[in-house]
């Protein structure tokens, strides 16, 4: 089964309910090492996000997540808005026009957004950021990519809860966390956690 | 054409501070805050320094500095935005420090990576390395009359009088040594009223340059 623009923008819609129904959470993960705008923050943006596709539906799975990513920078500030932003523009990129994915395109446009979460976050694994849910999340999609989208986004799922939950041991190295220095220690990353949330609800919507 | 800033901060109040200070000491150069979200929150806001970005564009080019954090990121983002990247850039300096050499190095007329290493080499008033000028030295003790000595007006105006000019000038007063292209290294010489500084130049203009400081000097910088 390939996946068109309409079904990318279905995907965005499932994502933007997950942040909806986690923003309590996600403020809540976010108030002891940050300043506690990250859920409000995420479900402004895609609230925004679904309006603009509520509007229309750009023709390809590339034009859906640049509108996604455009909407997300100017919507959600902080941090996340650059880094998601980034994130969607990257994957956008990686598609160029093509009106329908297979399994390797959205391996593809995962691994592209990681790229551009590290180019503009400058953090590696290990930091205690969303990169620690992306970065196994991209390598178990690639693993699965023989297996169709479906499973591709089910196993990038599986591994960002894996890789969410691998902050809370860790010292924080960037953001604002980062000012706590050991105190960070002990909190699971908002967004890590959010990024996690966000593949779920994709795995779950293509099911 | 001469060079735009942006001051991307976190806060409104903050990047409008440091607009008026940097535009004080350069007063024709475009200075543009981008502080806080839309609301007067907290924050740094995509749009505003894309706004921002293209209000400080004469022609010249834009050199962009930030406080913190995602600050950094915005500004990143905005400038690969740009039709042409090329024309603006992102510096990591300090921010005060950082904004007010950017904007005496554009006053002076400097390009777009003229004002960015101006502004990358502001880290405390540290005095530059000489440059390497060819030609004779010129050496010619001058006593301040003016009422603040070598504070930030009269110290930019020295530099301003200065940009342009084949010449490496520095500025001694008692064993400490400041780079004369340098408003915060003049500065952090402290000198006063009454106090003695010696101005030594090497370069082709080498001349020029110590004829234009004595004259400022003895204008009391127009104080």
């Amino acid at each position: 089964m390939g996946c068109g623009a309409t079904e990318v923008a279905d995907l965005l819609r499932a994502g933007a309910a997950t942040i909806t129904e986690h923003r309590v959470e996600l403020i809540d993960l976010d108030r002891p090492i940050g300043d506690s705008d990250h859920g409000e923050n995420l479900n402004r943006g895609f609230t925004a996000v679904v309006s603009t596709l509520d509007t229309a539906v750009p023709e390809t799975p590339g034009g859906v997540l640049k509108i996604a990513a455009t909407t997300l920078i100017s919507k959600v500030g902080g941090a996340a808005g650059p880094l998601y932003g980034t994130a969607f523009l990257r994957a956008a990129t990686a598609l160029g026009d093509r009106a329908e994915l297979e399994a390797d395109a959205v391996f593809t446009a995962l691994r592209a957004g990681l790229e551009g979460v590290v180019a503009r976050g400058k953090a590696v694994v290990g930091d205690a950021t969303m990169v620690d849910a992306l970065s196994p999340a991209v390598d178990a999609a690639e693993a699965a990519v023989g297996d169709g989208i479906p499973a591709v986004l089910a196993a990038a799922a599986d591994a960002a809860e894996k890789g969410a939950d691998s902050t809370v041991p860790l010292v924080a190295r960037k953001g604002r966390a980062s000012y706590l220095g050991e105190r960070s220690v002990g909190h699971l990353d908002p967004g890590a956690r959010s990024t996690a949330l966000l593949l779920r609800a994709f795995a779950e919507a293509v099911r | 054409m001469r060079v735009g800033l942006v001051l991307v901060s976190h806060s409104g109040k903050l990047a409008e501070g440091v607009a008026e200070l940097a535009a004080q000491m350069a007063p024709d150069v475009t200075v543009v805050p981008a502080g806080g979200l839309p609301d007067g929150g907290i924050g740094t806001d995509y749009d505003s320094v894309l706004a921002a970005v293209e209000r400080a564009e004469a022609g010249g080019g834009v050199v962009l500095l930030y406080d913190l954090g995602s600050a950094e990121m915005t500004a990143d983002l905005v400038v690969e935005s740009l039709a042409d990247p090329g024309t603006a850039v992102v510096v990591d300096a300090p921010l005060v420090e950082g904004a007010v050499a950017a904007a005496v190095a554009a006053q002076g007329g400097a390009d777009r990576a003229g004002v960015a290493s101006a502004a990358s080499s502001a880290r405390g008033g540290e005095s530059a390395t000489p440059g390497e000028h060819a030609g004779s030295a010129e050496t010619t003790e001058l006593t301040l009359g003016n009422d603040v000595g070598l504070h930030a007006r009269p110290a930019a105006l020295l530099v301003r009088g200065i940009a342009g000019l084949e010449a490496d000038v520095r500025i001694r007063l008692g064993d400490q040594e400041a780079d004369g292209h340098s408003v915060l290294a003049l500065m952090s010489l402290s000198a006063r009223k009454g106090d003695r500084i010696e101005v030594s130049a090497t370069g082709t203009q080498a001349a020029e340059a110590i004829g234009r400081i004595k004259s400022l000097v003895e204008r009391n910088f127009d104080e």
